[in-house]
């Protein structure tokens, strides 16, 4: 395999630069996935039926801990590619590992969120808002709770390997991916919490 | 017995346990056949493991013909029930089914692996490229297509098909009027192919965007690969659309949401709305591919260059982003005011420009050009008329106040096999005549393969165009009987008699394949068609790296170059070739998806839950594993090299 020095290392071979191209159209997909989860919102937002309205159920102390944790984490997974870019194995598994916990600690806030809105009556099933929200944010969680996994396994491969082309090529790879989550989550709170609560 | 009383078939009739007979006899005897000749092991070495985008695209080219046929008896027993008044051969409930599978195995499992199988075979050929970006990635995706067609395909024996159209409108998808499992099939199962296709889009894109031979700008492109890129970056932005969808309606039916039901806040127009997001887009991913295989026939046997090079590019561009912009013109009697109504006119009549710029490039390739008339030219030439037929009778349904009289009528139902038939079938049949030396190394016989296109011609014509009169007679579709007084019968019968005639001329494929297999020459050269693009220039067979050389390229049409104005493609020497290594897992996982398919559409838990953590093992496994491919020889090449020089 060839190996271009003059790139980052997760650049560095051609099917490095395939990987990370194929991913960024992967990317574009799933803007794509969660466009359409938008508009089923906000076409389904004031149908409540018989339900709660957003109004009633949204509270602003755990949705601003999650985003406090998720937009963290984004920083730092940021602060570990950087770490990687500067070839130091040890700092870049601290902070990846570190995303991993408040990506962890993001998703027990979400559940405990979610318990508390079934609580309240407004389960998946109660109207076509509350099934349009949690299809919504359950879609976010079950992508953070994937890349929670994700995450874990490149570690362990960093751990065992050292970073190396392929190393590198997927930790770069997952810290777009986690970059990208976080984009949603700004959307998911300013045109779902914000809005709903105003 | 209660559990297996949900596998049951709600309403069993003689046809559906032939049909049950048939499968599990065809099953053991493939069993039976691998056995006895000993193929296990060839099977899977050589195919269920294979990433070599050869490979896969013939194993495309294999279920697409396979479906090809489970949707083409459909029509004949549609066509058959419809031909006398007052039929009884088949009831309503059945015709619904059959309706229902015939669109949606036509769409998905036929029209799509056929232009999968066009762009894996053909386009790294085209561009010059040892395989796709991502080989394995590539595998998953056919096997994930091949599980979603195979699990949508028992439905028809184990618990019964979707009946509620291809569009499958909510509230009558819902539980509430359909309560079979029907539906749930038509839900998990385009899921899953769905998801294959959408990581074809993504490598395909890259493949495309990335790996072309040195000199090949993208405006050096054949014109065959634009329209792969182009129709697969709709791919990457429609099915996204498609997964939520089928997603929203999975809970709907199986954890009891209300985004389309008509209580609790439901809207079930939604459905309507979102489903056509995709769906028109989607019709765009059929077409484009097959506009950029006429291209390709209609330039070698003009033996011209494609006339207005740019203007195909920018015209494909400009449907690509006009088609997403389109979807509404699908229920313009459903509600909406004049004002939208009239948007939607306009971008729908606003597609037959760049599409009318396509035909008069065609029509001015021709002028001028030494023509010669093979099987694939034939085909195109005549899509042209027919196509521009079903192309006029698109902007009459494409008026929103015009549209009242012909909404939900058999016009419209003539129009989309107008535009589908000769526009994507002839393209695949053009397309299959074209390059089935390439892959096989022996042509199809010309004689049989005219024979063929004249009668899938005289029988289209006879099959559809009486539809457009009963149609703006008020013959409505879906409707599984009419009344004597209705007066549509002899239309009917005409439909059945051209139907009648487009199935033999299907059987003539058939007959063809074996006839050419057993009795065309082997002694063909590597070039056969006198063709201009860089696919033509490598080996017949081609060989596993597909160029032991990478072609340099300085024009469109590199290989024409090659033979006219004495450019070198291969320059250089040997080097050691770079190869994907075979992998099991894409097959492995897609089992699991299919037994994952089967496990939701009967709302059995557990097994859910465990093949979902097996999905995710394959994956686990996947990113474990160090694989660093293998590497081709030098001398392995040469001899290679040698062999198929045939000297």
């Amino acid at each position: 395999m060839k190996i271009d020095n003059s790139l980052p290392l997760e650049y560095s071979t051609e099917e490095n630069s395939l990987k990370i191209l194929g991913f960024w159209i992967f990317l574009g997909a799933e803007i794509m996935l969660f466009a359409t989860l938008f508009a089923t919102y906000f076409t389904l937002e004031n149908r409540t039926g018989s339900g709660p309205t957003g109004a009633e159920i949204f509270q602003i102390t755990p949705v601003l801990f999650e985003t406090i944790l998720l937009l963290t984490s984004s920083f730092t997974v940021g602060l570990g590619i950087h770490a990687m870019r500067i070839g130091n194995k040890k700092a870049m598994i601290s902070f990846f590992s570190i995303t991993l916990l408040l990506g962890l600690a993001f998703l027990g806030v979400e559940i405990f969120e979610f318990v508390t809105y079934v609580h309240e009556g407004a389960s998946i099933q109660t109207s076509a808002f509350t099934a349009a929200l949690l299809t919504t944010l359950g879609t976010h969680g079950a992508h953070v709770t994937l890349g929670f996994f994700w995450g874990l396994f490149i570690i362990l491969q960093i751990k065992k390997r050292g970073l190396t082309p392929q190393t590198t090529n997927k930790a770069f790879i997952f810290s777009l991916y986690w970059h990208f989550l976080d984009v949603v989550w700004i959307f998911i709170f300013s045109f779902i919490y914000l809005k709903g609560m105003m | 017995m209660d559990f297996f009383d949900r596998f049951a078939v709600p309403h069993p009739s003689l046809a559906i346990y032939a049909s049950m007979a048939a499968i599990g006899l065809t099953v053991i005897a493939v069993f039976a056949g691998l056995t006895y000749f000993k193929k296990w092991g060839y099977l899977w070495r050589e195919w269920l493991t294979t990433v070599d985008h050869k490979r896969i695209g013939i194993m495309y080219l294999l279920s697409a013909l396979l479906m090809l046929f489970r949707g083409g008896v459909d029509a004949i027993m549609m066509r058959a029930q419809l031909a006398v008044p007052e039929n009884t051969l088949l009831d309503a409930q059945h015709y619904n089914e059959i309706f229902t599978t015939h669109g949606i195995v036509m769409i998905l499992f036929m029209a799509m692996p056929f232009i999968m199988f066009f762009m894996n075979f053909v386009v790294p050929l085209q561009i010059g490229a040892r395989d796709v970006a991502f080989p394995r990635l590539n595998a998953l995706s056919f096997w994930l297509f091949f599980m979603g067609a195979m699990l949508f395909n028992i439905s028809f024996v184990v618990g019964g098909s979707p009946d509620a159209g291809w569009t499958s409108y909510f509230p009558l998808a819902g539980t509430e009027f359909s309560k079979s499992v029907g539906s749930n099939y038509y839900m998990i199962a385009i899921q899953i192919a769905g998801i294959g296709t959408l990581m074809t889009g993504i490598n395909f894109i890259t493949t495309i965007l990335k790996m072309r031979a040195p000199g090949m700008t993208l405006m050096k492109m054949p014109m065959f690969t634009w329209s792969a890129l182009i129709a697969n970056v709709i791919i990457v932005f429609a099915f996204p659309v498609l997964a939520v969808l089928l997603a929203m309606g999975t809970l709907d039916r199986q954890i009891g949401t209300h985004f389309f039901t008509m209580d609790n806040g439901g809207m079930d127009m939604l459905w309507a709305n979102i489903f056509w997001v995709w769906g028109h887009p989607e019709v765009y991913i059929l077409i484009l591919p097959a506009f950029g295989i006429y291209s390709e026939v209609i330039s070698t046997f003009a033996r011209r260059n494609l006339y207005g090079y740019k203007s195909m590019v920018g015209s494909m561009v400009l449907i690509s982003l006009l088609s997403f912009f389109v979807w509404l013109h699908h229920f313009f009697t459903m509600g909406q005011g004049a004002l939208t109504n009239s948007i939607f006119s306009i971008t729908t009549m606003a597609i037959a420009v760049p599409t009318g710029v396509k035909i008069f490039n065609w029509l001015l390739t021709l002028r001028k050009g030494k023509i010669v008339f093979t099987t694939p030219m034939l085909y195109s030439m005549l899509f042209i008329p027919l196509f521009t037929l079903g192309g006029v009778t698109g902007v009459m349904l494409g008026m929103s106040a015009a549209d009242y009289q012909y909404h939900n009528t058999m016009f419209l139902v003539a129009h989309f096999h107008n535009v589908i038939i000769p526009g994507v079938v002839y393209a695949m049949l053009a397309g299959l005549h074209y390059y089935w030396p390439k892959m096989f190394g022996f042509m199809l016989n010309e004689k049989i393969g005219k024979w063929t296109a004249w009668l899938l011609s005289i029988g289209f014509v006879l099959a559809f165009m009486p539809m457009y009169i009963s149609g703006l007679d008020g013959q409505a579709r879906r409707m599984y009987t009419y009344s004597e007084a209705a007066g549509f019968g002899a239309m009917n019968m005409i439909s059945f008699v051209g139907a009648a005639i487009m199935a033999i001329g299907f059987v003539l494929i058939v007959y063809n394949i074996y006839y050419s297999t057993r009795y065309e020459t082997r002694d063909i050269s590597n070039d056969p068609w006198d063709a201009r693009t860089l696919e033509w220039s490598t080996h017949t067979p081609v060989p596993e790296y597909n160029f032991a050389i990478l072609p340099e390229v300085r024009s469109n049409e590199a290989l024409w170059d090659a033979k006219k104005n004495g450019h070198v493609l291969f320059k250089g020497e040997y080097e050691k070739i770079h190869m994907p290594n075979n992998s099991g897992i894409p097959f492995i996982m897609s089992c699991i998806f299919f037994v994952w398919g089967f496990s939701f559409i009967f709302s059995l838990w557990i097994p859910v839950i465990l093949t979902t953590i097996g999905i995710f093992i394959c994956m686990a496994l996947r990113s474990f594993e160090q694989d660093h491919g293998r590497y081709i020889s030098v001398k392995e090449i040469e001899e290679t090299e040698t062999n198929l020089r045939g000297a």
